[in-house]
């Protein structure tokens, strides 16, 4: 349908377009409450999307490499990405107060949240002490994550996104599919649909059909702008909190970001705890990691250091300052011995580039805020296993995420962690761990939820008779000699996830235990030379 | 890693290897044991002739992995502590696939971590070597390979595993041993380094996203217009051959050490038209 009306643009039936949206729409909230596999079936079977994140990925991965040319040299430059990262999570607490310190000198009111909620409650307060009733936002995930948008609606408070990408998911009334590129699995004719049906200019007129990305941009801008100029207050993310200045870091690429934090009177920065690091000179090497392992840039085209409202005799700027602290489960994963790298992530997005699984299945198909593999691993952890655990059998294992980690973190490893406290025979239920004290060692909320008893007797028969020699050799020789039921239909059905789109393997005649013994090779090591083969004689 | 990389890179995943010694065990991996048992008796055969006593102890099973990627920590310690009894001797330990190598090199330690085995578990880890490691680094076989018999021309598409590839950094150990066979041209699919799909148990947990990677893989390799496909890793070879194969258009698939075998002794499967089994049921009993 959408390939006729884009071809067919003179005649745009509006009404007719406004509906299929809304279909569309429906369907994706639809979606986004079934289960993990049915979303990733979904979205294989959906040709246009794959071809959107195939694209992606290859054009992201080939962009991250050329600004990475000397392997030994980004080999350096991740050592120091992952020691600077671990630098701040091994002073955390520490870094986190003279954060503060530093921020209220400069005139920076911080404030503490240990929930979602609790987050988005703050925010609010500060919203209608101010009277603010229109807010422009920057692009920011931990939003997302808290779900703001959705709680100041609610309480009719008017938000905008202002970035592009984030933009257009507002309007289509999605999620982000991608941290970085929020509207990744949009093509050019989707967009020219959405922002014709749904983008209003101030004046409350449609803005035309155009499929021309220069006008498509151009006719967002002007919306924006506007907004920008009338918007009460802005709320954006963090890049980075420098504990020793008392500074907010900002990195994007449009200028929407600079936009949302001097022009409104009010601006709220939100942050997860994770972001601090100790000092100044630890920014440069964490910014070229991130903008490089992004989007392949050598730096964004702005970066903005936020170090308090306008002072006396200063032109713009806001008026108030506030930084919102959003802890939502971090303090948790900080406790962990395993899982606390986790928080080292800056959020450059390379892992989901370099995913194979997330390729094909695009963003949405998770169902969390964080797409991708580090979205295998935080949202767990966030959100607890038992809702977020299916999509941790989303994974291979092979190791493209973590080589592609601009800070190190073990991704392959950490999934594998989480799988285990899965799949844990100790149940912890989810209520009792977010109540639990931040003191002591804390389970991830949600373990052992998805533990069965089906699976797990599968794997304790498989360690019977993979443990005993005799027990495993009388299974492979039922399996060597029985080989002919291997071309049978009963087996293929019974292998049918393999079976499907492949052949059936068929096992050997005889296993390499009997060969090897048949031809006399040495079935145990003895210092001494005389004797070695008498095992197997 | 490749000889690229500067000593930073370098020296993240530096090994020292022995000399060569007077025995080592072969891990054959189960999956070899019951799908590519020539690939064993190739490796065997490869080793014994380089002078080497081979164990193959008969009371090795599974490395663990299956259980130990699933999560199920405690049942793959039950099956690895058999292993660290079959491969107990003070000897290298030459491991038949890059997946089972990294699970012995790599997760042995952490699996047993304060374990009483931890102690067992560290030499084990420390002593075993994935096959082209082995053959690369210890015997320096990718440079005796100019007198092989067979050296008829053969295009041969490689695929290094991630594990052999990210996990034990192997990928160039895999290159240099194909590419010195005289008369086999490797050719490259593309995307070469992206993962096949297999995974273990991923391919049956998440059988619709594993099957579009295998898919994706097998096109690629097709396109190269190769005449065999050849891994270090049995489970790629399995997904990526058995998905060639339901599409109609099987390739002829190899075990780097089946490949190095029988280039050398010139007794191709493929052109004498025999299945390799088969080869070494006849001959069981014989000396090599």
């Amino acid at each position: 349908m959408s390939q006729k009306i884009a071809s067919d643009s003179m005649h745009i039936n509006i009404e007719q377009l406004q509906q299929e949206l809304n279909v569309e729409q429906r369907e994706f909230n639809e979606l986004q409450q079934r289960h993990f596999k049915v979303r990733a079936k979904m979205a294989l079977e959906n040709e246009a999307l794959r071809k959107s994140f195939r694209g992606a990925s290859d054009f992201l991965m080939g962009k991250r490499k050329a600004v990475f040319p000397d392997e030994g040299a980004l080999s350096a430059l991740r050592d120091r990405g992952e020691a600077i990262r671990q630098h701040s999570l091994a002073n955390l607490p520490e870094l986190l107060e003279r954060l503060e310190k530093n921020l209220t000198a400069n005139g920076v009111q911080v404030h503490w949240a240990e929930t979602a909620d609790e987050a988005c409650t703050i925010i609010h307060d500060i919203l209608t002490a101010n009277n603010a009733r229109t807010v422009v936002k920057g692009k920011s995930m931990v939003t997302e994550e808290i779900e703001l948008n959705h709680f100041l609606e609610a309480r009719g408070i008017e938000c905008l996104e202002s970035d592009m990408g984030e933009y257009l998911v507002q309007l289509a009334g999605e999620t982000p599919s991608h941290i970085i590129m929020p509207a990744i699995h949009k093509n050019k004719a989707q967009i020219a649909r959405l922002m014709h049906a749904r983008a209003q200019t101030s004046d409350g007129s449609q803005v035309p059909y155009t499929e021309d990305v220069d006008e498509l941009i151009g006719n967002a801008r002007a919306i924006l702008r506007d907004k920008f100029m009338r918007a009460d207050a802005g709320i954006s993310g963090v890049n980075m909190a420098v504990a020793n200045t008392g500074t907010l870091c900002l990195v994007e690429n449009e200028g929407n970001g600079r936009m949302t934090t001097t022009m409104p009177k009010l601006h709220i920065a939100v942050t997860g705890i994770e972001k601090v690091v100790e000092d100044f000179s630890h920014v440069p090497e964490l910014l070229t990691l991130l903008t490089r392992s992004a989007t392949g840039q050598k730096i964004s085209t702005y970066f903005n250091m936020i170090s308090g409202p306008k002072k006396a005799g200063e032109l713009d700027g806001p008026e108030q300052v506030h930084l919102v602290l959003v802890d939502n489960g971090r303090s948790r994963i900080f406790s962990h011995p395993v899982l606390k790298p986790t928080l080292q992530c800056i959020r450059c997005g390379a892992c989901m580039n370099h995913c194979p699984v997330y390729a094909r299945v695009g963003g949405h198909a998770y169902g969390s805020t964080y797409p991708g593999p580090i979205g295998q691993v935080v949202t767990p952890q966030i959100a607890g296993l038992e809702k977020h655990g299916d999509m941790l059998s989303a994974c291979s294992l092979n190791g493209a995420c973590g080589e592609a980690c601009p800070v190190r973190i073990p991704l392959p490893e950490l999934i594998r962690e989480l799988r285990a406290e899965a799949v844990s025979p100790q149940f912890t239920d989810a209520a009792a761990v977010s109540t639990a004290t931040a003191t002591a060692v804390q389970e991830v909320m949600g373990r052992g939820a998805k533990r069965t008893l089906g699976e797990s007797l599968i794997w304790r028969g498989w360690a019977l008779t993979h443990r005993f020699a005799p027990l495993y050799r009388i299974m492979t020789t039922a399996m060597t000699r029985g080989r002919g039921l291997f071309r049978s239909k009963a087996a293929a059905a019974l292998l049918s996830p393999w079976t499907d789109s492949r052949s059936t393997p068929q096992p050997a005649r005889r296993s390499l235990h009997e060969l090897a013994k048949a031809r006399g090779v040495a079935g145990q090591y003895q210092n001494n030379t005389a004797d070695k083969r008498g095992d197997n004689a | 890693m490749t000889q690229h990389n500067t000593t930073v890179a370098a020296s993240r995943h530096q090994r020292v290897y022995p000399p060569k010694p007077e025995a080592v065990y072969l891990l054959g991996t189960c999956l070899v044991d019951s799908f590519y048992p020539e690939a064993g008796m190739d490796a065997i055969a490869l080793l014994q002739h380089a002078g080497i006593e081979v164990i193959f102890p008969q009371s090795q099973s599974c490395c663990g992995q299956p259980a130990y990627n699933s999560g199920y920590d405690e049942q793959a310690r039950a099956v690895a502590r058999t292993q660290l009894q079959a491969f107990a001797a003070d000897i290298p330990v030459v491991v038949m696939m890059g997946s089972c190598a990294g699970m012995v090199h790599k997760e042995y330690p952490k699996l047993f971590a304060g374990q009483p085995e931890e102690a067992a578990a560290i030499a084990l880890a420390a002593r075993s070597y994935e096959f082209s490691e082995f053959m690369v680094n210890v015997l320096q076989l990718e440079q005796q390979l100019a007198q092989a018999e067979d050296q008829s021309p053969l295009t041969v598409a490689l695929h290094t595993s991630c594990s052999a590839r990210r996990g034990m950094g192997v990928a160039a150990e895999h290159k240099a041993l194909v590419e010195n066979l005289p008369g086999v041209q490797v050719v490259e699919p593309e995307r070469v380094a992206e993962c096949c799909g297999f995974g273990g148990t991923f391919a049956v947990k998440q059988g619709d996203i594993s099957a579009a990677m295998a898919a994706d893989k097998a096109n690629a390799i097709a396109a190269t217009g190769c005449q065999r496909l050849v891994s270090g890793d049995c489970g790629c070879l399995m997904n990526i051959s058995g998905t060639l194969d339901r599409q109609e258009r099987a390739l002829p698939v190899q075990h780097l050490a089946s490949l190095l075998y029988t280039r050398l002794n010139g007794n191709d499967p493929f052109q004498v038209g025999q299945k390799r089994s088969q080869q070494y049921n006849k001959k069981s009993g014989d000396k090599a």
